[in-house]
C-alpha cells in the first residue's frame, strides 16, 4: 500500500507536518517533530531510488487522474538520486540544528523556523519529483518563499536585506519561468512534461516556442544563481542562519540545475536544443562564472562569503557539463551536483560551528581558531580538498567526468577553466587554512572550546562521506549513468 | 603471510603506526618506541618482500574499483621495489635521527611531526608499489599533503610563506599539468596501467606525444624541473630530519620515480626514441642540471645550498629517464638509491651542525671541524659520493647515465655531466675542508661544542658507511635497476 | 495596424510586464519596488487569460445553448499564480517593515550607507 504512494508521501509528509510544527511548543518539540520527518523522508527517498533502479521509472498519477489530464509524478533515476540529496542533507542538517538554531535564532521563532525548514524542503522534493510543469512552478515558489523567510531569520540585520534582494530576484525568475510555460502551453496545450515532448516537434519551428524556451531558460538561470544571475547569493549565504546556509547551499542551486537538465533533455529535446545557442550559452558562462568566480572567492572577507562565490562557481561546472550535452557531461553534472552537496555541506557546517562558539564568520574574526577547534578544522580541511578535487576525495570525481567530457570535445578553453579553478581553490581554500591554523588567536578568544558534539556528529559524517564517494562511486556515477540512460541519451 | 597479505602490511603498517603515535601523545618514550618499532619492522618487511620478488614471485592487491576500469592496484616491479627498499631503510635510520635531533632541538608538536612523518612514509610506500597510474596518482597527492604540516612544522611566517610555495606548486602541477596528462592517456587508451614497453606506443602521433610527455615531465612536480622546481629551497624551512628524509628521499625521489615509471611502463622507451618525445624536454633536464648547481654555489646557508644540489641531482634521473635507453633506465634508478643515501647522509650532518654548534651559514662553519670530526668527515664522504668518485656508490648511477649519454650519442649531454661533476666539487667539497682546515674567527674557540646527541651521530655514520658499502656491493639495486630496464 | 489593434490584449500585457519591470528595477524605495513586481506578475495573469480565450466561446460553465467555451485551465492556473504572487507580497511587505524596524528607513541608498558604514 505504501509502495505505491512513496513518491507522493515524499511530498505531503512535510508538508501536512509544517502546521504541525508551526504550534509546538516548548524548546525541542519542534525540532524533534522535524528530526523525525526528515528521517522518514530519507528513508523513504532510498526506498524510492532503490525501486526506480530495480524496476524502471515510476509513474504516479495524483488523486488517480490520467496525465496529461491530472498531475503525474514521474520518478526516474536522475530525479530520484535528486531526492535522496534534499532529504539526506535535511536529515543530517536536522540533528546540527539543536544547538545551532538555539544559539542563533530567538526562542519564540524556533517553531516558526522549523516549519518554515519542512515547507522548503517540501518545495524542493515537490520540484524534484512532479512531472507537471506548471505544478514544478508551484513547488518552486514555496521552495522560494519558504527560504526568503529562513534567511531574513539571520542574526544581522543585513539578512533582512538579503532575503529581500533575493526575493525581487526570485519572483523576477519565478515570472520569467512563468511566462515560459503560459506560451508553450498556448502551443500545445498541455503542460504534462512527458505530453510536452511529444507534442512540441510539431509546433518546434515556431518562434513561440523559441521565446517561450528563452524565458523559462532565463527564469531558471536566476534560481541557480548561474553567472551573471548569481548575485543575490553571496549576501544570501553569508546573512542567513548557519543552517540555512547549510541546507540551501547543498540542495537549493542543485534542484534548479536539475530543472534545467529536465528542460534540455526530457521537455525540449536534446536536437532543439542544439539547434539553439542554449549549449554555446552554458559553455561560455560557466567558463567566466568559473574563473570569475573563483578569484572573487579569493578576495572575500568572510568565510561564509567566501564559500559562497565558491559556489556560484561550482554551478559553473555543473552548468559547463550541462553545455557538453554529450554522455560524460551529463554525468559529471549530475556527479557533481551529488558531490558538491556534500563538499558544501561539509565546509558550511565546519565554518557554523566555528560560529555557534564565536558569532562570526569574518576572516579576521576566525584567526587561530584551527587550534582550538581541531575536529571542526578537519572536516573543513576535508571539505575543502573535496573541493579542490584532490584524489580520494568525491571531488576529484567529479573533475575527472568534467575533464573527459571536456577533452572528448577538443574544447580546451573549457578544460582550461576546469583545472584552473581547481587551482583557485586551492588558493581560496588554503586562505581559510592560514586564517585558521597560522595566525594567533585574539587574546579575547583565548578561551574558544571546540564544538559540541552535536555539532561535530554531523560534520564530521558529511566530511568522511566526501572521503569514501571518492573510493566508492556506485551510488554517484553509477546512478548518474543509469539515469542518462532513463533520459533517453544515447 | 601470503604476498598480497605482505603488502598491505607494507602500506598500512606507518599507517597503524600514525595512530599508535597520536594515541600516545602523552608518553614520549611510549610514541618515540613507536616510531621505532614501526620503521624497524617496515624495514624487514621491505627485505621479506625483496627476498621473495627476487625469487620470481609476482605481489599485487587490488582494493576497490573506483571507476569502472579503474581501480586502486599495487603490483610490485622492480622500480618500484627500488624505490620502496631505499625509502623503507631510510625511515628506520632517520627515525632514530629524529629522535636525537627533535629531543635535542626542543622542537614543539613533536606528535604531530611523527604522525605525519608516518602517513608520509605510508603514501610513498604506496607510490612505490603503485600498479596503475592512478594509484600513483593518489598516493602522490597524500605525500604532498601529508608533509605539508611537517613543512611548516616551525609554525612561523616563513614557514607559512614557505608552505605556501611548496603547496602552491605541487598541487598546482599535478592538478594543472599531470592529471590532464592522466585523464587524456586515459581517453586515448583506455587504461592507466603500466606495462612494460608503454601503452601509449602507436596510439598518438609524434606531436601529441610530445606535448603529452611535456605535461607529464613539468606536472610531476615533485621531480623539480625547472621552472618548477622552486618549492624545494622553500620546503627546507622544515627540520632538518624532514628535509633529509623526505626532501633528500621520498618526495622528491617520489617524483623522479614517476617519471622513470611513466616513461618506461606508460611511453615505452622505444616509443619515445621512435616519436623523439623527449628530445625538446632533455635540454630542461640538462639546464636544471647546471643552473641548479651554479645557483647552489652562491648560497651560503648550507641547507639551502644542499636543496639547490638535489634540484640538479634530481635532473639526472629525469635525464637518464628521457635519454629512452636502457643504461639511461638503469642509471637513473640506480641514482635513486646512490644520491638518497648521500644526500640524506649531507642532510643528517647538517642538521647535527646545527643542534650541537646553532649554525647555518657556511661561511660560520670554520675550524668547527676539530669540535665535531665524526659529522663533518661523514658531510666528506656524503660529498664525495655525490660527486661519483670512486670508492663511494655515487659513482655507478653516474657511470651508467655517462655510458647512457655515450650510447645515444649526446655528446653536449656528456659534456653537461662532466662540468656538473665539477661544479659538485666547488660546491660541496669546500664545507668540510673549510671546517676541518680553516682557522676558526678571531677570538673564538670551540672547546664548548660537542658532537651531536648519540642518537643522530649513529644514524649518520649508518648512512656514511652505505656511501662506502654501495661502491662494492650495488647488487641489489643494480639488479633491480637492470631489471626495470630490460622488463623481466 | 489591424495586426496591432486584434491583438491588443497582448499590447497591454506587453505594457504592463515592461512597466512592472522598469518599476522593480528603477525605484530606490523598498514598497514601490514591490508595486512594480506586483504589476510585473499582473501582466503574466492577463497573458493566461488571454491564451485561454476562444474566439466566440462564452465562460465554461455548462449552459444550454452555448457550443464553445473558453478553455477553463488557465483561469484555474492563474487562481494558483495569484495565490503565490499574494503570498509573495505578503512576505515581501513583511520584510519590508523588518527592514524599517531595523534601519528606520525603506530607501535602497539609506540602508546601503548604513551597511558600508559598518
Amino acid at each position: 500500500m505504501i509502495d505505491q504512494h512513496v513518491s507522493l508521501l515524499l511530498v505531503v509528509i512535510p508538508l501536512l507536518a509544517a502546521p504541525f510544527v508551526a504550534v509546538l511548543p516548548g524548546r525541542h518539540l519542534a525540532w524533534l517533530a522535524t528530526q523525525i520527518i526528515t528521517a522518514i523522508c530519507f528513508a523513504l527517498a532510498i526506498y524510492q531510488l532503490l525501486q526506480v533502479l530495480q524496476g524502471g521509472i515510476i509513474s504516479y498519477e495524483l488523486g488517480g487522474w490520467a496525465p496529461p489530464w491530472g498531475i503525474e509524478y514521474r520518478i526516474d533515476a536522475a530525479n530520484a538520486l535528486l531526492a535522496v540529496i534534499i532529504a539526506g542533507i535535511a536529515a543530517i542538517t536536522a540533528p546540527y540544528s539543536l544547538a545551532s538554531v538555539q544559539r542563533e535564532i530567538p526562542q519564540h521563532q524556533h517553531s516558526l523556523f522549523y516549519a518554515s525548514f519542512l515547507l522548503c524542503i517540501t518545495g524542493l522534493l515537490g520540484i524534484s519529483l512532479t512531472g507537471d510543469i506548471f505544478n514544478l512552478f508551484v513547488f518552486l515558489e514555496i521552495s522560494s518563499l519558504s527560504s526568503y523567510a529562513l534567511i531574513s531569520m539571520g542574526k544581522q540585520r543585513q539578512a533582512l536585506t538579503a532575503a529581500y534582494q533575493y526575493l525581487i530576484m526570485g519572483t523576477i525568475g519565478a515570472t520569467f519561468f512563468l511566462i515560459g510555460v503560459g506560451l508553450l502551453y498556448a502551443q500545445t496545450g498541455t503542460l504534462n512534461m512527458a505530453d510536452l515532448a511529444a507534442r512540441l516537434p510539431e509546433v518546434i519551428q515556431l518562434r513561440t516556442v523559441h521565446t517561450a524556451f528563452g524565458f523559462i531558460l532565463v527564469g531558471v538561470a536566476l534560481k541557480l544563481a548561474l553567472f551573471p544571475l548569481h548575485l543575490w547569493l553571496p549576501n544570501a549565504y553569508t546573512f542567513a542562519p548557519s543552517v540555512v546556509t547549510i541546507f540551501l547551499a547543498a540542495t537549493a542551486t542543485k534542484v534548479a540545475v536539475y530543472v534545467m537538465l529536465r528542460l534540455n533533455l526530457t521537455i525540449f529535446s536534446s536536437d532543439f536544443v542544439l539547434k539553439t545557442p542554449a549549449n554555446e550559452i552554458f559553455l561560455t558562462l560557466g567558463i567566466i562564472g568559473i574563473i570569475v568566480a573563483s578569484a572573487t572567492a579569493i578576495i572575500q572577507k568572510d568565510a561564509k562569503r567566501l564559500l559562497a562565490y565558491s559556489s556560484v562557481a561550482q554551478i559553473g561546472y555543473m552548468i559547463i557539463g550541462l553545455g557538453f550535452a554529450s554522455i560524460a557531461g551529463l554525468t559529471a553534472t549530475l556527479v557533481h551536483i551529488f558531490n558538491h552537496a556534500i563538499m558544501k555541506a561539509a565546509l558550511f557546517m565546519a565554518i557554523g560551528a566555528i560560529f555557534y562558539r564565536i558569532g562570526s564568520s569574518r576572516l579576521d574574526d576566525l584567526t587561530g581558531l584551527g587550534r582550538q577547534m581541531p575536529w571542526t578544522f578537519g572536516a573543513l580541511i576535508i571539505g575543502g580538498l573535496s573541493l579542490i578535487g584532490v584524489p580520494g576525495t568525491a571531488g576529484f570525481i567529479s573533475k575527472w567526468y568534467l575533464v573527459i567530457a571536456a577533452l572528448e570535445q577538443d574544447n580546451w578553453l573549457a578544460t582550461i577553466a576546469i583545472l584552473g579553478g581547481s587551482l583557485l581553490a586551492v588558493i581560496y581554500v588554503w586562505k581559510l587554512v592560514e586564517v585558521l591554523y597560522f595566525k594567533v588567536a585574539t587574546s579575547e578568544r583565548q578561551d574558544v572550546r571546540e564544538a559540541p558534539l552535536l555539532l561535530l556528529v554531523p560534520t564530521w559524517v558529511i566530511a568522511l562521506s566526501n572521503i569514501y564517494f571518492g573510493f566508492d562511486t556506485t551510488w554517484t556515477v553509477g546512478v548518474a549513468q543509469t539515469a542518462i540512460k532513463m533520459l533517453g541519451m544515447s | 603471510m601470503s604476498n598480497s597479505e605482505l603488502l598491505l602490511l607494507a602500506l598500512t603498517l606507518p599507517l597503524a603506526g600514525a595512530i599508535g603515535i597520536v594515541l600516545t601523545d602523552r608518553w614520549p618514550n611510549i610514541r618515540e618506541t613507536i616510531t621505532l618499532v614501526c620503521a624497524a619492522t617496515l624495514g624487514l618487511l621491505v627485505i621479506t618482500i625483496v627476498q621473495r620478488f627476487q625469487a620470481g614471485e609476482s605481489i599485487a592487491l587490488s582494493l576497490l574499483e573506483v571507476v569502472p576500469g579503474l581501480a586502486i592496484r599495487f603490483e610490485i616491479e622492480p622500480l618500484g621495489m627500488l624505490f620502496a627498499l631505499v625509502a623503507g631503510l631510510l625511515w628506520f635510520v632517520t627515525s632514530v635521527y629524529a629522535i636525537g635531533y627533535m629531543r635535542g632541538h626542543h622542537e614543539v608538536n613533536q606528535t604531530r611531526f611523527y604522525a605525519a612523518f608516518a602517513i608520509a612514509i605510508s603514501s610513498t610506500m604506496g607510490a612505490a608499489f603503485a600498479g596503475n597510474l592512478f594509484t600513483l596518482f593518489l598516493c602522490y597527492e597524500i605525500l604532498t599533503l601529508s608533509t605539508y604540516p611537517l613543512v611548516t612544522h616551525a609554525d612561523t611566517p616563513e614557514a607559512k610563506r614557505g608552505g605556501r610555495v611548496y603547496l602552491g606548486i605541487l598541487l598546482g602541477t599535478s592538478i594543472g599539468l599531470q592529471l590532464l596528462a592522466i585523464i587524456a592517456t586515459w581517453m586515448i587508451t583506455g587504461t592507466l596501467d603500466f606495462r612494460h614497453g608503454g601503452i601509449l606506443a602507436g596510439k598518438v602521433d609524434p606531436m601529441w606525444s610530445a606535448v603529452l610527455l611535456a605535461l607529464f615531465v613539468f606536472g610531476v612536480g615533485k621531480a623539480a624541473v625547472m621552472p618548477f622546481h622552486r618549492w624545494l629551497p622553500a620546503a627546507m624551512v622544515a627540520p632538518t630530519p624532514v628535509s633529509a628524509l623526505l626532501h633528500a628521499v621520498a618526495v622528491v625521489k617520489a617524483g623522479v620515480f614517476t617519471i622513470l615509471k611513466i616513461v618506461v611502463y606508460i611511453f615505452g622507451i622505444d616509443f619515445i626514441t621512435q616519436s623523439n618525445a623527449a628530445d625538446w624536454l632533455i635540454w630542461f633536464a640538462a639546464g636544471t642540471i647546471l643552473i641548479a648547481s651554479l645557483v647552489a654555489m652562491t648560497k651560503d646557508n648550507l641547507k639551502a645550498r644542499l636543496a639547490y644540489s638535489t634540484v640538479s641531482q634530481l635532473s639526472y634521473i629525469v635525464l637518464g629517464a628521457l635519454l629512452a635507453s636502457q643504461l639511461g633506465i638503469i642509471g637513473g634508478a640506480m641514482h635513486i638509491a646512490m644520491h638518497a643515501f648521500a644526500k640524506i647522509t649531507l642532510f643528517f650532518a647538517a642538521g647535527a651542525i646545527l643542534v650541537a654548534a646553532h649554525k647555518t651559514e657556511i661561511s660560520q662553519l670554520d675550524g668547527l671541524g676539530r669540535a665535531m670530526p665524526i659529522t663533518f668527515g661523514a658531510f666528506l664522504i656524503g660529498s664525495l659520493s655525490i660527486i661519483g668518485m670512486p670508492l663511494f656508490g655515487g659513482m655507478w648511477s653516474k657511470w651508467y647515465l655517462a655510458m647512457a649519454t655515450v650510447e645515444t650519442q649526446h655528446w653536449v649531454l656528456l659534456g653537461v655531466l662532466i662540468i656538473s661533476t665539477l661544479l659538485n666539487i666547488a660546491y660541496l667539497l669546500p664545507i668540510p675542508l673549510r671546517a676541518f682546515f680553516a682557522k676558526p674567527p678571531e677570538g673564538k674557540t670551540y672547546n664548548k661544542i660537542k658532537e651531536a646527541p648519540v642518537a643522530s651521530l649513529i644514524a649518520i655514520v649508518i648512512t656514511a658507511t652505505a656511501c662506502l658499502v654501495l661502491f662494492f656491493y650495488p647488487d641489489p639495486f643494480y639488479q633491480l635497476a637492470v631489471a626495470a630496464a630490460k622488463g623481466n | 495596424m489591424e495586426l496591432i489593434l486584434s491583438h491588443y490584449n497582448y499590447w497591454i500585457v506587453i505594457f504592463l510586464m515592461m512597466a512592472g519591470f522598469y518599476t522593480v528595477i528603477s525605484r530606490g524605495n523598498l514598497v514601490k519596488k514591490i508595486v512594480g513586481l506586483n504589476i510585473f506578475q499582473v501582466s503574466v495573469f492577463l497573458l493566461y487569460i488571454s491564451i485561454g480565450n476562444v474566439e466566440g466561446g462564452t465562460a465554461p460553465i455548462v449552459i444550454e445553448g452555448a457550443e464553445k467555451y473558453s478553455n477553463p485551465l488557465p483561469h484555474v492556473l492563474i487562481l494558483t499564480a495569484i495565490v503565490v504572487g499574494i503570498a509573495t507580497t505578503a512576505l515581501a511587505l513583511a520584510l519590508v517593515v523588518r527592514i524599517r524596524e531595523a534601519y528606520g528607513t525603506i530607501e535602497e541608498e539609506e540602508i546601503h550607507e548604513q551597511d558600508q558604514s559598518l
